[in-house]
């Protein structure tokens, strides 16, 4: 390695993490540890109806017969399940209906993190839900979305206002029993997004959940279910960010999207949960499950931009049940420092002429390991499946790591299944070129990374597309040679 | 503008430029000629601050600052442009968004302000204009999928942007149809100006038809061994360059 890679690399793992602070907000939280009793105290305070309190217990007893996942290529260390705080929430309970009400020092949280809360939220025509620790704050646009029938509120409220369908659905694409986090997720979760398009309705305006940690010590599991009814369109978000703490905090989520016949879902992430500092203390360890099930003639499809998190493991996943369903992946994943990823995505095709297409693309910096990990399985049944898979990694230095595991179980011959994959350095000739031009060559490193995911950001919706590429390049800053 | 003096520089272990001396002013065209081999594309980068190259003596002043000791991005701000011989392709980035951020730093280094979109847009017609490049290519990622042509057409277009004091075009006609080096030739020329001065890197006398030289330096082996006018381009066209190495052949 020669000494001006050396110093872009030296550079990039002094980089801070921009969204680090914590607000001093007054938390309600319980005890340390999980219980039944911990399960039920979660269930009593949310006051919610039996059934749901006896699928949290449910999910809990199956649980404590499971055990952590160990495949991934992942170097987890021990996690002690009884030392984390299972909720905690703002205390000066925020069920207003005027922005005002909010107490200000979360207002300012938002502010910091520029969630536009305000009215300029007209402008930006972007619902938002803002989750905060355990609990939702704040769900902006409601009554717009109401005219045209679209719930869009947190967990806790659809649990009381709208039962009926929350019941239905929930669980319905990731039950409990499917494996050790989402059975964790499904005894304690706390909150989360709850969104449901009605018949034939095309959502007017992207549709945002915010997720922030910021109580010490605690877990967030949230919960996201998103049922889009027959004909139904939205576009959704998802962003995430958490302040710098020397311990790891757990993030254990469970997103369900349930896309009826031609409904068509686009569920986006920008995920920047702390990543912990240059010598890999502390960060979140950002373990999700992800799926949604595509009923006949629907679409799904998945947009990631992955940037933070110490440890993630995370595969969004499709499950193309009714014919000619389209399932799409696109991801972004980078890790610098002692980062590791572990995520990519899985294409169920049960139905015929289902389509799938995967586009992935790593970047490895510092001392980081990045793994695509991916699945196409095409069911017996299934007929005239097309799936085109693209996996590229970019690696920044010589001690960070790529690596690739696509697994293709085709079961009908009639199926097409492609799978490319390519790995590539930032060139010397590439910076020389930036540099002579007057770019500086943290500039260039920035252009570069971003030209790489181009093709991914580019299915973003415009603001989140400018933030996550701004996001890419802020995690290469200071890339002076 | 620009003055080299006893410049040496080597590549790993080989010297490479043995002693080069030279002295460019404002309004002036030199070329440089010689055979493979013997330097030339070495000069040009080592100019442009290519860190593949270590310089172990000599000095460059240009615009009377020390060149040497400037990062390759502060030379290229001050108005030092290297047309590249083998332009590399930036997948994803568009020459729009390349030239915005280039053209950007460069006014922001002049102190100058930034351009709006509309003036941005209207710059970069004109310039295309020059080598008669179709605007579409400014939405298409750097030099990716760019024929050979069209590379050096786009190096000339973003000279146009860039407004160099000094120029050094690397074999901007290498690979080049009749055509097409007419274009690329003639939009150099067109870029001319009293204030600016370019350094044509050529094997070719035929570029020299259309960008007329006020000097042509023979390079052998690191060193400027002659230097002449233009009609020393048509003599080494006809004579080639025996009749003056032969004095340097080991």
């Amino acid at each position: 390695m020669d000494k001006k890679e050396a110093d872009i690399i030296g550079e990039i793992e002094s980089q801070e993490y921009k969204y680090g602070f914590t607000s001093d907000i007054e938390t309600e939280t319980i005890p340390r540890g999980l219980s039944e009793d911990v399960v039920r105290l979660i269930s009593r305070k949310k006051g919610e109806p039996d059934w749901l309190l006896e699928m949290r217990l449910k999910a809990y007893r199956h649980w404590l017969t499971m055990e952590m996942p160990t495949w991934a290529h992942l170097d987890i260390p021990e996690i002690d399940f009884q030392n984390i705080i299972y909720y905690a929430s703002p205390r000066k309970r925020p069920q207003v209906d005027s922005l005002d009400d909010i107490d200000p020092e979360l207002k300012r949280t938002f502010d910091k993190l520029g969630i536009p809360l305000e009215e300029q939220m007209a402008l930006s025509g972007v619902a938002v839900d803002a989750v905060m620790d355990s609990v939702s704050i704040k769900t902006t646009f409601k009554d717009v979305l109401a005219e045209k029938g679209i719930i869009f509120c947190s967990m806790s409220e659809a649990v009381r206002d709208y039962p009926d369908l929350v019941r239905k659905y929930l669980g319905s694409v990731v039950s409990y029993a499917d494996n050790f986090y989402a059975a964790l997720n499904t005894a304690v979760f706390s909150d989360g997004s709850f969104c449901y398009i009605p018949k034939g309705v095309r959502c007017p305006m992207e549709l945002s959940t915010y997720f922030r940690i910021n109580a010490a010590g605690t877990g967030q599991f949230e919960r996201t279910l998103i049922v889009a009814d027959e004909g139904a369109y939205v576009s959704y978000l998802e962003g995430c960010t958490a302040p710098r703490r020397d311990e790891n905090q757990l993030h254990a989520a469970v997103v369900e999207i349930v896309v009826l016949r031609d409904a068509e879902v686009k569920y986006s992430t920008v995920q920047n949960w702390y990543p912990g500092d240059k010598d890999g203390k502390g960060g979140i360890y950002n373990f999700v499950t992800k799926r949604g099930v595509c009923h006949e003639n629907a679409r799904l499809s998945w947009t990631q931009v992955e940037t933070g998190s110490a440890i993630t493991w995370k595969y969004p996943s499709c499950v193309l049940l009714g014919d000619n369903s389209v399932g799409e992946f696109y991801s972004v994943a980078m890790t610098n420092n002692f980062q590791q990823a572990d995520t990519g995505t899985k294409m169920i095709h049960i139905g015929s002429n289902t389509r799938s297409r995967i586009v992935s693309k790593g970047i490895s910096a510092g001392r980081s390991q990045n793994s695509y990990r991916g699945m196409v399985k095409v069911a017996r049944g299934a007929a005239n499946v097309r799936n085109y898979s693209q996996c590229d990694s970019l690696l920044i230095g010589d001690r960070c790591g790529a690596h690739t595991f696509p697994v293709i179980d085709s079961r009908n011959a009639s199926a097409v299944v492609e799978h490319e994959a390519t790995t590539s350095k930032i060139s010397e000739e590439q910076l020389f070129y930036c540099n002579q031009r007057g770019l500086s060559t943290e500039d260039a490193v920035g252009l570069i990374v971003n030209g790489y995911a181009r093709e991914v950001l580019n299915k973003l919706p415009m603001e989140f597309a400018v933030e996550a590429q701004k996001l890419l390049a802020l995690n290469l800053e200071g890339t002076v040679g | 503008m620009l003055s080299v003096k006893n410049l040496h520089a080597r590549v790993a272990d080989k010297e490479i430029l043995k002693g080069i001396d030279l002295e460019v002013k404002a309004g002036e065209v030199h070329a440089i000629m010689g055979p493979n081999g013997s330097g030339k594309s070495t000069l040009a980068s080592v100019l442009a601050g290519n860190e593949k190259y270590t310089v172990t003596e000599g000095e460059v002043l240009f615009e009377g600052r020390n060149l040497l000791e400037l990062p390759v991005e502060e030379r290229a701000r001050m108005g030092l442009f290297l047309g590249f011989q083998y332009p590399v392709e930036i997948p994803g980035v568009t020459m729009a968004n390349f030239m915005k951020m280039a053209v950007g730093e460069i006014r922001k280094y002049r102190g100058e302000e930034p351009l709006t979109a509309a003036e941005f847009l209207r710059m970069m017609r004109e310039k295309c204009a020059i080598v008669e490049l179709d605007t579409r290519m400014t939405s298409r990622a750097v030099n990716e999928g760019f024929s050979g042509g069209e590379k050096k057409k786009n190096e000339i277009f973003q000279m146009a942007m860039l407004e160099p004091k000094l120029a050094i075009l690397d074999e901007t006609d290498s690979g080049l149809d009749i055509d097409a080096l007419r274009i690329v030739a003639t939009g150099v020329t067109k870029l001319r100006t009293p204030e600016n001065a370019t350094v044509v890197i050529t094997h070719y006398q035929r570029l020299l038809d259309y960008i007329v030289p006020d000097y042509v330096h023979v390079l052998y082996k690191g060193r400027i061994i002659y230097s002449g006018d233009k009609t020393l381009a048509l003599k080494l066209e006809k004579e080639g360059y025996d009749w003056l190495i032969n004095d340097y052949k080991e």
